[in-house]
């Protein structure tokens, strides 16, 4: 079943979200009110804007951002004409005054994400949501660890408690193809017509565009990407790339292609610190399953500690941490440099 | 005699806290009360001699001798509820929820501050084991701000803290400002469904200034973890404290990691969330109980 009359899927592009790891957090007013722009231009549906974390993500354990996450969601707002704007939110981190106040601020979609296992900690925030007549979306991180059986269970609470579309969340960029689509053919069987599903993927293993295929053809009708990657880690599945491979296979998305290209390289790419990599710590994540917004925090703790960073990402992926435990990473820095003192 | 006290509520809080009441010497354990008569905790307070109570508190109120103390371990929607009645019947509470409705309590921080009060409120898990940390820095320097970062083992998160995790992140954040002594707080809790679960981590930022005596914070941090480990004997720090400088969009701080390791009474090690929660009540219940036992008008006089 499509998206909509209009659309066979539909494409939220996270670069002001996802991105804003690989900005070190540092958007300006002026670079969301471009790439919105640009993005809104070209048609892309849903634009999220918010610290790579989520709201209240701006800490000493995430990264301080430079300007209030707040403002920066009024800006978007402001400046799109068609695109609904989203924000995420982490329950644990952020809370409901944080729902709240972007519903406020005009956003139209909260996207509210607990690791794969751990769906009933958001049950009161997806209530929340929809009485503020916000969209919901529900992720589901680190699906990657998870048998899809476990994920349709989560994505069953997340549903019954008010999400509107259940995501499938590659947050490791560790999946591959079938991983994909029985975890996604899994969660379309148990929500039936009871909510939408979608797929957020990852390059580490460089297969952002061939995972959200897998992902469509499963039944996937929401899918997430990034601008020229701009995400953590490897960064996500382009969005330029896909909205062309998609119109090429008759996929529907609303995107205007040739549009898109020019926003990629004449809007998004300049506010890049550089492009997204796939060097040998974003292999290591997607080997090894570990949070992509890790990749960072990584290469500032090897530099601070002068241990090898792929020790630091291998140790994460043996200790099972999941999304929001960056303090664990300084902690496996400073084990790593007395161990080897 | 010694004063006596009554556990409310049957769950894995109240039942550890049980095991940990039944060793004390300042008190004696009359009561275990809940509302289901399966419940394994009264099943276990029965084992162990103490009158088990299904009727919950009406049942106390309406035909038992009354306790002295009572140790809430139920919701914070029931401790409100219940707070009044103790309070009319002369009962000291110490609130295990995140009602929050006497004073905040950290044994190492201010164990003797509210003595005199009717109900002192626990914090929350994080709390107590994070706020010493910080309450240990703002003593020897200004702490303009103190962010936490709570990890605990998926299996000892039930469901009161799942459903309300915002209660967590707001009552802690205010603590660490309260108690912590920082001027603003941030709490953040994580979940992680490991397997075998991992014992309770936690990770404390403090905001310090750029010349710092990052000798006389460090001894603080000891001296404050070794007053914690003499009530939670498996608290401890992880790593040695470490100082960042200011850089570009980030002040100084000091980072301090610390674990606990539950003592494994009623519930496993990695539970440390939930033992030093307890333990801390214990501590606490201990000094009323002492102080009861000095000046026992202070429990008789009604005003």
């Amino acid at each position: 079943m499509p998206y909509s009359e209009e659309l066979d899927i539909r494409v939220t592009d996270s670069s002001l979200r996802d991105g804003s790891h690989a900005k070190g957090h540092q958007f300006t007013t002026q670079m969301v009110r471009d790439v919105v722009g640009g993005l809104d231009r070209a048609g892309v549906p849903v634009i999220e804007v918010t610290h790579g974390d989520g709201l209240g993500g701006s800490s000493f354990n995430y990264g301080f951002g430079l300007e209030d996450e707040r403002v920066l969601i009024a800006a978007a707002v402001e400046t799109a004409t068609r695109a609904k704007i989203a924000a995420l939110m982490l329950p644990g981190l952020g809370t409901k005054e944080d729902i709240t106040a972007v519903a406020d601020l005009g956003a139209s979609v909260i996207r509210i994400a607990t690791h794969c296992t751990e769906a009933d900690i958001a049950v009161q925030h997806f209530g929340l949501a929809r009485e503020k007549g916000l969209e919901t979306v529900g992720f589901l991180m680190m699906a990657h660890s998870q048998p899809p059986e476990l994920l349709a269970e989560q994505a069953r609470i997340m549903a019954d408690s008010g999400c509107q579309c259940v995501y499938v969340v590659d947050s490791a960029g560790a999946m591959i193809l079938e991983e994909v689509s029985d975890r996604v053919s899994a969660v379309v069987a148990e929500l039936g017509d009871d909510a939408q599903v979608g797929f957020h993927g990852h390059e580490n293993l460089a297969l952002g565009i061939a995972n959200s295929l897998y992902a469509i053809r499963a039944g996937a009708v929401q899918i997430d990407a990034c601008t020229r990657r701009f995400g953590a880690g490897a960064g996500n599945t382009p969005t330029e790339a896909f909205a062309a491979v998609c119109e090429r296979l008759g996929i529907r998305t609303g995107i205007d292609v040739l549009e898109m290209f020019d926003v990629a390289e004449d809007v998004v790419h300049p506010i890049m610190d550089g492009e997204a990599k796939l060097d040998r710590l974003a292999l290591i994540m997607g080997y090894a399953g570990v949070y992509s917004s890790f990749l960072r925090h990584a290469y500032r703790a090897a530099d601070r500690y002068g241990v090898s960073g792929a020790d630091i990402l291998l140790a994460c992926g043996e200790r099972g941490l999941v999304g929001g435990q960056e303090d664990q990473i300084i902690e496996i820095a400073v084990g790593l440099a007395e161990a080897a003192r | 005699m010694k004063p006596t006290a009554a556990i409310v509520g049957t769950g894995n809080i109240g039942t550890d806290l049980m095991f940990k009441l039944l060793r004390s010497t300042d008190l004696e354990l009359r009561y275990m009360v809940g509302i289901d008569p399966r419940s394994e905790g009264l099943a276990i307070a029965r084992e162990h001699g103490v009158e088990a109570v299904d009727q919950g508190v009406d049942w106390m109120f309406d035909h038992g001798e009354l306790p002295d103390i009572v140790f809430e371990a139920t919701s914070a929607y029931a401790h409100v509820a219940n707070a009044p009645r103790y309070q009319e019947a002369g009962i000291r509470a110490v609130d295990l929820t995140p009602a929050a409705i006497g004073p905040y309590t950290i044994p190492v921080v201010n164990l003797t501050e509210h003595i005199d009060e009717m109900n002192v409120n626990m914090v929350t898990c994080g709390g107590q084991a994070t706020i010493p940390m910080v309450h240990a820095v703002s003593r020897v320097v200004d702490v303009p701000y103190a962010e936490i970062v709570a990890t605990v083992a998926s299996k000892s998160a039930g469901p009161g803290t799942r459903a309300n995790i915002d209660e967590f992140t707001r009552t802690t954040s205010s603590a660490v400002e309260v108690l912590g002594g920082a001027e603003r707080g941030k709490a953040i809790i994580i979940l992680n469904p490991a397997e075998p679960p991992l014992i309770m981590r936690d990770t404390i930022y403090c905001q310090i200034p750029d010349d710092a005596d990052h000798a006389a914070i460090e001894a603080s941090i000891d001296d404050v973890a070794s007053g914690v480990a003499q009530y939670v004997p498996g608290y401890r720090l992880r790593q040695r404290p470490q100082f960042d400088p200011a850089e570009k969009g980030r002040p100084a701080r000091v980072t301090i990691f610390i674990e606990v390791e539950g003592a494994g009474d009623y519930l496993p090690p990695y539970s440390g969330n939930l033992d030093i929660m307890t333990a801390a009540a214990t501590k606490v219940g201990e000094e009323i109980a002492r102080h009861i036992a000095k000046s026992p008008a202070t429990t008789e006089v009604t005003v």
